[in-house]
């Protein structure tokens, strides 16, 4: 031992890894401000244990509901939730994506002129920072209650969602094709459907689906503050204490999802 | 017209597709189009119209009634926005701790077993990402009592998907050769995980987790509407008692805090890829 220590003295021998952040008292710095903010941030917590220990008895009966899920005696309403969901997924995605075709070609820079540019991006970026819960409670408040609403929010996302994506492929588009088109006299429209259209077609399908997905889980949500959809009969059946029909509806979204995600996978393999 | 004297009679117009497939695609948009108005006639079924045809009117009215925004109504939300922020980052750190090791049990190169462990971690990923956080914080109110503790682990359970589902994608890429090199020096298995498979993805991880920080920011905002903590409470509480010019102040705040938070994790996801 003492063989190696003499050994240590003139060379280091053991290879020891390079830090991640080189800079010694940033690092330290750093390490002190995250330990400070978890005993800050767990502080301001407020946990009320008693009610905490009190729930785990809760939790326990929810796991089981888990374990023996009841879908016959809120059969009707789980079936009329999920019915709600799924026409609002389907519609609010047709709609959504025929409308966000026109908004992501005027929010290409190389279609759109200035102004219809900045007025599109403006659209995209409301449409996107503006969570659906939200927009679901405002829609609600004009609108009424029921999947309408919830149809309108679920439209609104979709909008911002594909055009934003749909514009950066746009503009990513080999321009020789456009102007080969132009270079016949093809007029605007005709470049856009031969030119434009035909470049992009697989990734709008591509995001179509993989909205569809997002659009299904969402709607599983926003029936939540009243805009219709199987949210809704969730959160009856919470307010109910009734877990296994709660533990049935949350099973069913699971299963519907993996589906969805599973065949929008294999189109998207297919088609790209 | 008279030009037309080639022998084969040569279609006059050239046309995109084929006779035959122009019907099918023709075909197949009448019955898309048969669905989804099918579709919407079975949605709006119950849809009461007056009430859709009455919303411009609502829609002024209620705008008329935001204007001007409480602005005194901020100091009471610096509170509750600290706490947003508490879920947000508590339950992204969580929702990491525990999606690191499912991720390395689901991938196919560090799995134990591809055929009882492997499943079940992607059972654990797709579970957690098909229920949005605002579900999980319905389940959780319930079980631990309305505050931030269920934001938190609602945050938590609805990252783990995510988190597990992009990290062990990343796991599954990395570098074979790197972890065969630390494998030849003769490492243990502890070792070739630190070493060899680790360093690879960790970047992606802190990219990913600063991404999932920030949708957890947004998600944060809105949990307080089924009494999980945070910003949301004020706003279900505002909405509750119709103090409009109260929700046009929060909806100023929660946009002023998604934008910051999502110029911050776009800066730091910069820096680290």
């Amino acid at each position: 031992m003492s063989a190696d220590l003499a050994v240590t003295a003139e060379r280091q021998t053991t290879w020891r890894r390079p830090p991640f952040i080189l800079n010694a008292w940033l690092r330290w710095s750093l390490i002190v401000g995250a330990f400070a903010y978890l005993v800050l941030g767990i502080g301001s917590l407020e946990v009320n244990w008693a009610r905490v220990v009190q729930g785990l008895e809760r939790g326990y009966l929810f796991v089981k509901a888990f374990l023996s899920p009841d879908f016959v005696s809120r059969w009707d309403d789980i079936q009329r939730g999920f019915i709600e969901s799924l026409t609002m997924t389907v519609t609010s995605t047709a709609v959504g994506v025929l409308l966000s075709i026109p908004v992501a070609i005027g929010a290409a820079t190389n279609l759109a002129p200035r102004w219809i540019y900045l007025f599109c991006r403006g659209f995209i970026a409301i449409s996107r920072t503006l969570n659906e819960i939200i927009v679901a409670i405002l829609l609600v408040a004009m609108f009424g209650f029921g999947p309408f609403a919830g149809f309108l929010t679920l439209t609104f996302a979709t909008i911002g969602f594909m055009a934003k994506l749909l514009a950066e492929d746009i503009e990513e588009i080999d321009p020789d094709q456009l102007d080969a088109l132009r270079a016949t006299g093809a007029t605007f429209w005709q470049g856009l459907d031969f030119g434009v259209l035909t470049q992009v077609l697989p990734r709008l399908i591509g995001l179509s689906m993989y909205r569809l997905d997002i659009n299904f889980r969402e709607s599983a949500v926003i029936g939540i503050v009243g805009a219709g959809g199987v949210g809704d009969t969730l959160n009856t059946a919470m307010d109910r204490y009734e877990y296994g029909s709660a533990a049935a509806v949350i099973l069913v979204i699971i299963t519907i999802v993996m589906v969805a995600e599973y065949t929008s996978g294999l189109l998207r393999k297919r088609i790209q | 017209m008279t030009t037309a004297t080639t022998e084969h009679a040569a279609p006059a117009q050239w046309r995109r597709r084929a006779p035959r497939t122009e019907l099918l695609v023709f075909g197949a948009w009448v019955f898309a189009l048969a669905f989804v108005s099918w579709c919407f006639q079975v949605m709006t079924a119950e849809t009461i119209w007056s009430f859709v045809t009455d919303a411009p009117k609502q829609a002024a009215d209620i705008g008329g009634r935001m204007i001007p925004p409480d602005w005194g109504f901020t100091r009471e939300l610096l509170w509750p926005l600290w706490e947003t922020l508490n879920i947000a980052t508590l339950g992204t750190l969580i929702g990491i701790v525990i999606a690191t090791p499912v991720a390395f049990l689901a991938a196919r190169n560090t799995t134990p077993s591809a055929l009882f462990v492997r499943p079940i971690a992607l059972l654990i990923i797709v579970a957690s990402r098909s229920i949005n956080s605002l579900i999980w914080a319905l389940l959780l109110v319930a079980i631990v009592g309305p505050g931030p503790l269920a934001g938190v682990f609602a945050i938590a359970l609805r990252s783990i998907g995510f988190i597990g589902k992009l990290l062990y994608e990343a796991i599954e890429e990395i570098d074979e050769t790197q972890v065969e090199a630390i494998d030849s020096t003769g490492a243990a298995p502890a070792q070739v995980m630190a070493y060899g498979i680790v360093p690879q993805v960790a970047p992606t991880l802190a990219g990913i987790s600063v991404f999932r920080w920030d949708i957890n920011i947004r998600e944060s905002t809105v949990l307080g509407l089924v009494g999980a903590g945070g910003i949301g409470v004020k706003l279900e509480a505002a909405l509750s008692v119709l103090a409009w010019p109260k929700v046009t102040m929060l909806l100023i705040v929660i946009l002023a805090t998604v934008v910051v938070s999502e110029w911050i994790s776009a800066r730091v996801r910069q820096k680290l890829l």
